[in-house]
């Protein structure tokens, strides 16, 4: 990663692609990031859940863990079962804070470090959080050593034919099920390209996410873009796609304010972590959240999903109210859903309003525009499970 | 009549009879992205120059529609409410907004012609 001259904006190591791409580029969490490539949002997300798409994700933040006692350490910071993640086993996971609030989500997976000398815990943490979770990571230091990897640049390759077309380069990729990850070998004519890859990704279709070298990234960036299922993808995109596989965007569906059971993601917390469990609690703010687990009522409001009954956009902020006109909560998320073909939004209310098939009237510029709840994701989610 | 233009990025084309169509620019629209919805003034309500009397909104964003000019809204355009998509692909033509019946013409002097909004859009 560099710095430009005259921004201060962090560039990551495909911004000279991006350009030749015809991307318009954004600041986002410090970063210039391609908002979109000259087809536009529409194009690009039909393309992604039509074929597949790259996306630059290099924002984000990786971080090592190593040591005997990571898993157990990490397991102090997150709420999940870290200890009993196998190698090459994916899982979501939340650091959390005393009152129980999210401090950001992330990815962990046990792996082979790429020099041999053993496992290692391999984190993926969001861009914006990213200062933070290192800080926070580094309180394990005496258990742990802690190895940030801004050497490292972060692709997605997300669509139903993500993984054949990346299977073409490496056949071994299609070996993978949703939720796991390998070192892998793109062969190519400068000298094959270490990657470590995982089938997973942010956009609800079958995909990889895919870790390499700032060094080698724009070469294998070009690789793939080479071939004819592939399309570069921007960061609106990404918004739309993850919108309609409802999975929450940091600091705005979750962030401090919100418990994972208000969020909807009791799932991700194993029941060995829960009350009753080997090792329940001895996560920040465990006595908050497992009482939410065992007594819902004890969380106040809900993350809900909301489709437009007519066409106009609701956007993040927007109060909701019911038919009597109490106030029922504010989207955290909104937009035009291009695959769903209408708005659709994520919002927290409270517990009453949670019903299914709800009708709750989103305020925009002093009109009721009738949102009707529906059950997330908005769009089926295609995980290839084996 | 030739095209005036407004710092708010709407185009604005007079008729014999003094009705004028109004639409985004070019520009707009490429800011804006793919437009997905737009919200249209009320027929036969009157509006001031500078008023708020639409709404357009891409994936992204949504933008205010200013009236250039004061007068009476005489149509909206339905095909435009139905394919928001038009504002992208044909702005200047099948992709206008509304018309308005001007009730003062000299409003549209403290507009800009053709020259002077391309000589804002380079100093944009």
């Amino acid at each position: 990663m560099s710095h430009s001259a005259d921004s201060e904006l962090i560039l990551t190591p495909l911004h000279a692609l991006h350009l030749e791409l015809g991307a318009r580029m954004v600041p986002f969490a410090g970063y210039a990031m391609p908002v979109q490539y000259p087809k536009g949002i529409l194009a690009e997300h039909l393309h992604t859940r039509q074929s597949a798409g790259l996306f630059d994700i290099s924002h984000m933040g990786q971080v090592a863990l190593r040591g005997d006692d990571a898993a157990a350490a990490l397991e102090t910071l997150v709420p999940m079962d870290i200890h009993g993640l196998p190698e090459g086993k994916q899982r979501y996971a939340l650091f959390t804070n005393e009152q129980g609030g999210v401090l950001d989500d992330l990815m962990v997976i046990p792996r082979q470090r790429a020099d041999g000398a053993g496992q290692e815990l391999f984190l993926i943490v969001n861009a914006a959080c990213k200062v933070q979770d290192v800080a926070l990571l580094q309180t394990l230091s005496d258990r742990c050593e802690v190895v940030p990897m801004p050497e490292q640049a972060l692709l997605a390759l997300q669509g139903p034919q993500a993984v054949q077309t990346f299977a073409r380069l490496v056949p071994e990729a299609a070996d993978l099920v949703f939720m796991t990850g390998r070192w892998m070998d793109v062969p190519t004519e400068g000298g094959a390209i270490r990657i470590f890859a995982t089938r997973s990704g942010y956009t609800g279709e079958d995909g990889l996410e895919i870790s390499v070298t700032a060094a080698d990234a724009q070469r294998l960036a070009r690789l793939l873009l080479s071939l004819p299922e592939v399309e570069p993808i921007g960061l609106g995109a990404r918004d739309t796609l993850r919108l309609e596989a409802g999975l929450c965007l940091y600091g705005h569906d979750i962030d401090t304010s919100t418990t994972p059971v208000e969020a909807g993601l009791t799932w991700a917390i194993q029941k060995v972590r829960r009350h009753g469990g080997a090792r329940a609690g001895g996560f920040p703010g465990a006595e908050v959240i497992l009482a939410q687990i065992d007594q819902p009522n004890l969380a106040p409001r809900r993350r809900i999903g909301l489709i437009g009954l007519d066409r106009t956009p609701v956007r993040e902020g927007t109060e909701l109210l019911a038919a009597d006109g109490r106030s029922a909560g504010r989207v955290s998320s909104g937009s035009f859903a291009p695959s769903a073909g209408g708005p659709v939004a994520m919002a927290y209310v409270a517990a009453e309003f949670a019903v299914p098939a709800g009708t709750l009237y989103a305020q925009v510029r002093g009109r009721a525009v009738p949102m009707q709840l529906q059950p997330m994701p908005f769009v089926p989610h295609r995980y290839w499970r084996g | 009549m030739s095209l005036k233009f407004t710092p708010d990025h709407e185009w604005i084309r007079v008729d014999a009879a003094g009705v004028a169509t109004v639409g985004i620019t070019p520009h707009a629209q490429d800011a804006l992205g793919d437009v997905v919805f737009v919200d249209l003034p009320e027929v036969g309500k009157t509006y001031a120059a500078h008023d708020t009397v639409g709404v357009v909104e891409s994936v992204k964003a949504a933008a205010d529609v200013f009236s250039p000019v004061s007068g009476e809204v005489t149509e909206v355009n339905e095909t435009l409410r139905a394919d928001p998509s038009l504002a992208n692909s044909d702005p200047q033509d099948s992709g206008w907004f509304f018309r308005i019946k001007l009730s003062d013409p000299s409003q549209l002097d403290g507009l800009m012609d053709e020259a002077a909004y391309a000589e804002l859009l380079k100093n944009a």
